[in-house]
């Protein structure tokens, strides 16, 4: 028995619903525990990938353009997000370091570019790359770890804490980063499991088809 | 909102009832006895049979990490020779000290009253399943999702000393030096959400269900 397409369970509650064409404009609810399912968004994959590649690029000013600077008369100190992650990298604290490198810049471009590979080609109506399924899988995996946002909170608390020590000012990779923090949120309201899956599957079997059709 | 409006929580037929197992990660439904969805290739069980053990296991590891965040140093600065640590709660009062009592709210609410809160309602959650209950499920599940979506944000403190050990270093001067606490602190958020991430939602109505049903 294979699986039935027409059958949807809840990932929250595992409630079974049967879902055929979502109606323009709506959403599927759980009738259980009320999470949304599944939504009508035909453009949610292209919007996902659009704003996905946005914030890399972006991600790429953040991590090597001064963030902060720091001036105290006649020291000034310059600090790129690159340098904070490595302010822990001395003796006991390297595990530290290497834990914020990972929250702050691995994991949110490791999500971003698994994204891009895995819903890219589909966005250019192309056949899924090899890895699709892994590489969303990962994306998924990875959400709860990636902390660019919270980061943010902790960048003007540190600035609230250095205010009588010195006068600070903002660089290019602040702006930049305060902009991967907002298309992300705006990414994440355009992806449910139901929609990005589904999109993957029929990519796939249309590939599939066309291979048994050549040969 | 859209779809049936049914009167309870009680009335949903799960995957597991119809003998099939549903995809937590892209909602399809399979065969109860596939170990891999044919959709996703994710792994598939009806139900996580080691769920509580590991949300008590990472739970204790996170509580043990959480007492030295809390009474070594976060932070050790050093202005023109006098060196001066500060615990967690110590660096709340110092804020509040400065007159910048929201910044100290924000501080104290994430690294004091989230953690705390946190293995508190872990705790509850992971009790509370095991046997029939007569709380509405969907109040344990906003729970749940409260704490795991609010969990993260406990890091904020330690991103805040990794932002100012990179800034102040003006050698004699001024130098910030990272405390012991932080790394025990960042465990400790780690561990408890990887707890709250064990937790199989699922069970929250398995028990009511049965209890109902008999």
């Amino acid at each position: 028995m294979a699986a039935r397409d027409d059958l949807v369970c809840c990932p929250v509650c595992d409630a079974l619903h049967e879902v055929g064409e979502i109606e323009p404009g709506t959403r599927l609810r759980c009738i259980r525990c009320r999470t949304i399912i599944a939504v009508d968004r035909p453009e949610a994959i292209v919007r996902i990938v659009v704003l996905a590649t946005t914030s890399l690029i972006l991600m790429g000013v953040v991590v090597f353009y001064p963030f902060l600077e720091l001036r105290n008369g006649v020291f000034t100190s310059r600090a790129s997000v690159f340098q904070t992650v490595m302010s822990f990298s001395g003796g006991v604290m390297a595990p530290l370091s290497i834990a914020v490198a990972f929250f702050v810049i691995v994991l949110p471009v490791a999500r971003l570019a698994t994204l891009i590979w895995a819903l890219g080609p589909l966005s250019f109506d192309r056949d899924p790359l090899p890895g699709a399924r892994t590489a969303l899988r990962w994306a998924e995996a990875l959400k709860p770890w990636a902390m660019a946002e919270i980061f943010m909170v902790g960048v003007a608390v540190a600035l609230v804490k250095l205010a009588d020590l010195a006068t600070l000012s903002m660089g290019p990779a602040f702006w930049s980063f305060a902009a991967v923090v907002f298309v992300n949120a705006v990414k994440d309201t355009q992806f449910t499991k139901h929609a990005v899956w589904s999109a993957l599957d029929d990519a796939r079997q249309v590939k599939r088809a066309r291979r048994e059709d050549t040969a | 909102m859209s779809g049936p409006s049914h009167g309870g929580a009680f009335d949903a037929h799960t995957a597991r009832d119809a003998g099939m197992v549903g995809c937590r990660q892209c909602t399809a439904v399979s065969p109860i006895d596939a170990e891999i969805c044919e959709r996703c290739g994710a792994l598939l069980e009806s139900r996580d049979r080691t769920s509580l053990q590991r949300v008590w296991a990472w739970w204790l590891v996170g509580l043990l990490f959480y007492i030295p965040a809390n009474l070594y140093p976060m932070l050790i600065t050093r202005t023109l020779g006098r060196a001066s640590a500060d615990t967690i709660v110590g660096g709340v009062i110092e804020l509040a000290h400065h007159g910048a009592y929201f910044v100290a709210g924000i501080v104290f609410f994430a690294s004091v009253i989230i953690p705390v809160g946190k293995f508190v309602a872990i705790a509850y959650l992971a009790l509370v399943v095991r046997r029939a209950h007569g709380i509405k499920p969907k109040t344990l599940l906003h729970l749940y999702e409260f704490v795991e979506w609010i969990g993260r944000w406990s890091m904020i403190d330690v991103f805040v000393v990794a932002i100012l050990v990179a800034l102040v270093q003006f050698n004699l001067l001024a130098t910030i030096n990272p405390g012991i606490a932080a790394v025990s602190f960042a465990l400790s958020v780690v561990f408890t959400m990887l707890s709250a991430m064990s937790f199989d939602s699922r069970r929250i109505w398995d028990e009511i269900e049965t209890a109902s049903h008999e």
